[in-house]
């Protein structure tokens, strides 16, 4: 304990209540400004902690380039044109990787919101009269994107030296809405998760029995053809396939447009179009679907 | 002018555990109100109740006037908490929490600078403001915390055990800056199970007992109420209990003694409820030096805090404390409260 004592001073202005010093620090801002200077700080937060404990971003980027490398061998040997004409495993890898690496991150996201929980911080956060504590999940989706991206740029830039091609200016830019849409959905469902489970194990447990089994029902590794018909309708309705078909088509066709057939499920085509939609539609209904975990005690 | 808190009929369980049986007070603006009472009275949930991080199942709460179930973003505009145990993100230094905890009440960064650096300079914090938090002592994370609290200049103050865990020099300097914040005319409403520090701070006061409120109002008032004057005697400094209870037998002959409690917890020692101004301490050990007792120590005084308590419940604060740290299942209540936050 210092030795350090409070400055001794008469009547204190600055500890009166602002509705008898009438100095009050009041906001003028709309409801869209509350929200938008309560999410920068707890961006801010994130980042602060991201900067001074940079191990995550590390270790997320170290990952995706084990994946990449390990999956690459694994398949090294697979008989030419196996993937489709001229294309290399790690070609065909690279969306898969990328999609899968933003999407765990985005899986992990309710963790720190739970130790927040657990250590008693988010009662600092839930006794402000915060304009919506939707900022809670727009600062992690901000911040995990963020995240994404770096990781989908490294792994872009390696897999371009590697063979898979460079994306043009266009196609980074489409890569880059994938990824948002996908990152969002999947970080609000974790934040849903890390308020409505009773502690971080529990968190952890659901995060663990979905991360690998979601990637392996999704066409990351293998294309739909490879699969059990059972399998192929379960990787249909797995949003990550949804991030990695268009990407892989963007890495494959050199002209693309909004209606160009990226995806062929048990039940029909799908264009790029359709399914940026049905990517924005699962972001959506997970929104709708954590507003009352959100909203649990007072609105 | 409508009360700085007003709490009506509270009640909150937690599954089968009743926590606030049936709570109401009253506390006016300007006071420190003192919520007192053992560990597992139902303080705690009172405060989260009132600070919207608990959703009552019954009753009425307000601050100020305003509803705080109803209104409750409006509510925490007026309202700083101070919670038992800090929750400090230990990555951030102390002026970044602060700027945090600017943003998410919507302070302009403007003014909000300023008024960083003038809580941090009232709380004797500047030394440490730019160091993580997590090099912070127990004390300097509290006046963090109550610079926090303070951020926003709420209308009511809600500290929750605001010294458990501190070193002395602490508590008295957090205590010092409480009344210095009354006198500022903030409205502080602590909740404690330490005597001293209600007696020393509050206003007024509520005993909270098992959920219920078992009495209400000042010190000097409460003390009163129950009457008479204290005595306190050891015969040794520890007593055999046989012995405790020949001396009460015969110390509740004697005319001006009203009661005599044995205080297992001191040692065996003898509570006495004698006539206030009637008494004589001469005549008491006299009385036992007639039955062949020594006296190791004895004291008078007026009823503390301690006495109402006892007088209301039959038991010491202190003998509540014991009993409720043995069958308080802290595990099974952080559990409860998880599902809750």
């Amino acid at each position: 304990m210092s030795q350090s004592t409070i400055t001794p001073s008469n009547l204190e202005n600055s500890l009166s209540p602002s509705s008898l010093v009438g100095d009050r620090l009041e906001s003028d801002s709309s409801i869209l400004g509350e929200f938008a200077q309560e999410t920068i700080a707890l961006t801010k937060r994130l980042f602060i902690q991201l900067q001074r404990r940079p191990s995550t971003l590390i270790a997320g980027i170290i990952q995706p380039m084990m994946w990449l490398i390990l999956f690459g061998a694994l398949f090294y040997h697979a008989p030419q044109g196996l993937f489709g004409d001229d294309m290399s495993y790690g070609t065909f890898l690279a969306p898969g990787v990328i999609v899968f690496t933003a999407f765990s991150g985005a899986l992990n996201a309710g963790l720190p919101v739970m130790f927040d929980r657990e250590f008693g911080f988010l009662n600092r956060l839930l006794v402000a009269p915060l304009a919506s504590r939707f900022s809670i999940v727009a600062a992690s989706t901000l911040y995990i994107i963020s995240l994404a991206l770096i990781q989908a740029a490294v792994i872009v830039i390696v897999s371009g030296f590697v063979g898979a091609g460079w994306p043009s200016l266009v196609e980074i830019a489409a890569i880059a809405l994938i990824i948002f849409l996908i990152v969002l959905g999947v970080t609000a469902l974790s934040l849903g998760l890390a308020f409505a489970l009773p502690g971080h194990i529990e968190l952890i447990a659901v995060i663990f029995v979905t991360n690998l089994p979601l990637l392996f029902a999704s066409t990351a590794l293998a294309p739909l053809s490879f699969m059990a018909g059972w399998l192929q309708i379960i990787a249909s309705l797995n949003p990550l396939t949804y991030a990695i078909e268009p990407i892989r088509y963007l890495y494959l066709n050199g002209d693309w447009s909004l209606s160009s057939v990226v995806m062929q499920t048990p039940w029909g085509d799908l264009n790029f179009g359709s399914v940026l939609l049905v990517l924005l539609g699962f972001d959506a209904l997970v929104l709708l679907l954590i507003q009352p975990l959100l909203r649990r005690r007072f609105a | 002018m409508a009360s700085a808190v007003l709490i009506e009929n509270l009640q909150k369980s937690y599954g089968s555990t009743v926590a606030v049986k049936n709570i109401s007070f009253k506390v006016e603006p300007g006071e420190i109100f003192g919520l007192l009472g053992p560990n597992g009275a139902g303080k705690t949930t009172t405060i989260r109740c009132l600070c919207t991080l608990a959703k009552p199942d019954a009753g009425k709460i307000e601050i100020g006037g305003l509803s705080v179930i109803e209104k409750p973003r409006q509510a925490r505009k007026k309202l700083g908490y101070v919670a038992q145990e800090v929750a400090l993100d230990k990555i951030l230094t102390g002026r970044e929490l602060l700027e945090l905890q600017a943003a998410l009440y919507h302070l302009p960064e403007t003014g909000s600078k300023q008024r960083i650096n003038k809580l941090l300079q009232l709380l004797g914090l500047e030394e440490y403001a730019d160091r993580k938090t997590g090099t912070y002592s127990g004390g300097l994370r509290k006046r963090l915390d109550l610079a926090a609290g303070l951020l926003h200049q709420p209308d009511l103050l809600v500290l929750d055990e605001p010294t458990v865990g501190l070193d002395i020099e602490s508590r008295f300097i957090v205590w010092d800056f409480l009344r210095k914040l009354r006198e500022a005319g903030t409205t502080v409403l602590i909740t404690s199970h330490y005597l001293e520090e209600i007696d020393a701070l509050a206003d007024r006061l509520a005993i909270i007992d098992r959920g219920e409120v078992i009495a209400e109002g000042s010190p000097s008032e409460l003390k009163d109420r129950v009457g008479g004057d204290r005595v306190t005697l050891k015969i040794r400094e520890f007593s055999p209990q046989e012995e405790a209870e020949k001396a009460k037998e015969i110390l509740q002959n004697v005319p001006f003694v009203e009661e005599v409690i044995i205080n297992q917890a001191q040692g065996n020692s003898l509570n006495l409820i004698v006539t206030h101004g009637n008494s004589s301490l001469s005549k008491i050990e006299t009385t036992l030096e007639e039955i062949g007792l020594p006296t190791f120590s004895i004291a008078q005084s007026r009823p503390s805090l301690d006495d109402v308590y006892l007088a209301a419940t039959g038991r010491t604060l202190m003998d509540a404390e014991l009993a409720a740290a043995g069958s308080r299942d802290l595990k099974a209540e952080k559990k409860q409260q998880m599902k809750q936050i």
